[in-house]
């Protein structure tokens, strides 16, 4: 059985069909890309997935449970994490702060319990610093942990975010676009995190992203879409020079586009 | 210079980073306990507003400072506090639940104001909190049987354990001890998930939720625990002013909460300590250099509200950080002294989301 499985996932903003009938797998422990032209609609089935949109159509399920409905708030506590496009972050919270806030669906201490810092308390907090410390040391973020965000670089933020993801312990980690602003040397280096994270800590990931050459190094397999519609799917090879794909790209002939 | 060795996660987690911290808020706390017993009845009684002030200002740091949501309907949350306190007095209910009462109904109430609440901020949250305190304003004066509508009520004396607190140095203990209960509160709260959630939810909605914060519920409660604090420092308002008339809960006093945590300093809760200072002991000031101001400045009338205003833009032009900002950079410049850089102090330029007006 799959992780994960989006049955005929569809949904409109008007009259437009933002995403029209996409239906794919993910196997445990795969990189899974979905690359395609400006518009095409990938991150809009990442907001699906992390149920910010409703789809009118279609279904998700993750590990057998059905997940179509549910708030977006318990998306995390299903084990599913996710990055964005132009970082998120809370900038104005220091680094470890950040990670901790990743640490919040696992947090079971009560409010009063909280007001008065009682020894529950003070033990959860000492076992979610210890799991981001453990995130810490594997993206070695380790001389930036007491930094406010807002005084770091871009392609460390960068890192960050993926590091408050996998605070989460996630099943599937969704990357939007993870080398978007970084430049040559800081893509490899996501590139390496990204093996890490499916090797070392067995994490499936579904990616966005437009760099060719990252997607060939860590994808198993991609989907291409264009206009909300599944175009190829397949290994990277396969997908890249698929006639369908290379029109959306490059451009048909005429009467193709007409 | 002082360096910070940490070899254990418990260190990160106490509220005194080291003994100079203990040191000194050790001393403090001793100066403050003294302060009644050397210091004349007037000074005794300004002290003890300044505490009530600082408790509404904690309260109003955590909702504005640290979640990101305006409130100027916190002098309404104030006047709850007050009424629910003193009709129960007058009740013969005893002050050792009153106070608690207070704080707990006024936090209900916000929780009711809070979660209709919820999809607006900025500005539209500002109105709607400000429609809020009319509304309460507007009860206080119509439900004569209760309040005393315009007449207004005498506060009963409070007593615990057969001490009258009544008098300046009664009601300064007792704000003070309620001040610091509120601190070590807050203090608790900022170092759980509680108060991450909140920053969350200051700095990034969207990404707080996909972190699983539900919004909805920890705004109410952010709401909540705010209002109940501010319903505590009106249960000791109400013994500090003696005397309950509805006009004293107008929108004025929320504005000068709002100057609390905005002089003060944004996101610290020393600072809503500072803005508390400063707020009541301005206008003292004033009235000390009133007759010696030239050219008759000292008797225009509006003095007062026109130099909060004055004070509050130049603060958010210049020292966006508040008093706290300004006390950091002193401390700073001596624990660094000789080596002061002006680079260390200049304002960065950051495009900080909080600040966005949606």
């Amino acid at each position: 059985m799959s992780l994960f499985e989006a049955q005929g996932i569809s949904v409109r903003f008007g009259g437009i069909r933002a995403v029209d009938d996409v239906s794919f797998n993910v196997e445990k422990g795969e990189v899974f890309s979905i690359i395609g032209p400006n518009g095409a609609g990938k991150t809009t089935i990442f907001n699906l997935i992390s149920r910010i949109y409703n789809s009118t159509e279609g279904k998700l399920i993750i590990d057998g449970h059905d997940f179509t409905r549910t708030p977006s708030y318990q998306v995390a506590s299903l084990g599913i994490a996710r990055t964005f496009q132009n970082i998120e972050l809370f900038p104005n919270a220091t680094l470890l702060q950040n990670l901790l806030i990743g640490r919040h669906c696992h947090s079971r201490v009560g409010l009063l319990s909280q007001m008065a810092f009682l020894p529950s308390t003070r033990r959860a907090e000492i076992q979610h610093r210890e799991k981001a410390e453990d995130v810490i040391a594997f993206l070695g973020l380790q001389r930036y942990r007491d930094s406010l965000i807002a005084n770091l670089p871009y392609g460390v933020r960068k890192v960050v975010e993926l590091g408050r993801a996998l605070c989460i312990e996630p099943k599937l980690l969704l990357l939007d676009e993870p080398s978007s602003g970084l430049n040559v040397e800081e893509t490899e280096g996501m590139g390496f995190w990204i093996e890490d994270i499916k090797k070392d800590l067995g994490i499936t990931v579904i990616m966005v992203e437009h760099d060719m050459a990252l997607v060939n190094q860590v994808s198993d397999r991609v989907m291409a879409l264009n206009y909300g519609k599944v175009l190829a799917m397949g290994t990277p090879r396969e997908v890249q020079t698929h006639p369908e794909v290379v029109k959306a790209y490059l451009g048909g002939e005429l009467e193709d586009v007409a | 210079m002082r360096y910070l060795f940490r070899t254990d996660y418990r260190q990160d987690l106490s509220v005194a980073r080291h003994g100079g911290d203990l040191f000194w808020y050790g001393l403090l706390l001793v100066v403050m306990f003294v302060i009644p017993l050397v210091m004349g009845e007037f000074y005794v009684g300004e002290l003890g507003g300044v505490f009530i002030f600082a408790i509404a200002g904690v309260a109003l740091m955590l909702l504005v400072g640290y979640t990101g949501l305006i409130s100027l309907g916190h002098a309404a949350f104030l006047g709850i506090g007050a009424y629910v306190n003193s009709v129960l007095l007058a009740r013969g209910v005893p002050f050792a639940v009153t106070l608690p009462a207070a704080g707990l109904f006024t936090a209900i109430c916000g929780a009711a104001i809070g979660l209709p609440t919820l999809r607006m901020s900025g500005l539209y949250l500002a109105i709607a909190t400000l429609a809020f305190g009319s509304i309460v304003g507007t009860v206080f004066q119509k439900w004569e049987s209760v309040t005393g509508g315009f007449d207004g009520f005498a506060v009963p004396t409070p007593s615990i354990l057969g001490i009258n607190l009544d008098g300046a140095t009664g009601i300064y203990y007792t704000s003070f001890a309620v001040l610091l209960f509120v601190i070590w509160v807050s203090v608790n709260i900022l170092r759980s998930p509680m108060g991450r959630a909140m920053v969350a939810i200051r700095d990034s909605e969207v990404s707080a939720q996909s972190m699983g914060i539900h919004l909805a519920r920890y705004k109410a409660m952010a709401f909540a625990i705010s209002a109940g604090m501010t319903g505590l420092a009106g249960a000791l308002f109400a013994h500090y002013v003696r005397f309950l008339a509805p006009d004293a809960f107008d929108v004025l006093l929320s504005v000068q909460f709002v100057t609390i945590v905005f002089v003060g300093g944004l996101g610290s809760i020393q600072g809503a300590i500072f803005g508390a200072l400063f707020v009541r002991l301005l206008p003292q000031f004033i009235a000390i250099v009133r007759d010696d101001l030239p050219f008759g400045i000292g008797r225009l009338p509006g003095l007062e509200p026109s130099l909060f205003g004055l004070v509050l833009v130049l603060v958010i032009l210049f020292q966006p950080d508040g008093i706290n900002g300004l006390w950091q950079k002193a401390k700073r410049w001596f624990t660094a002294y000789p080596f002061k850089r002006q680079e260390s102090s200049r304002r960065q330029k950051s495009y900080a989301r909080s600040e966005r007006l949606r």
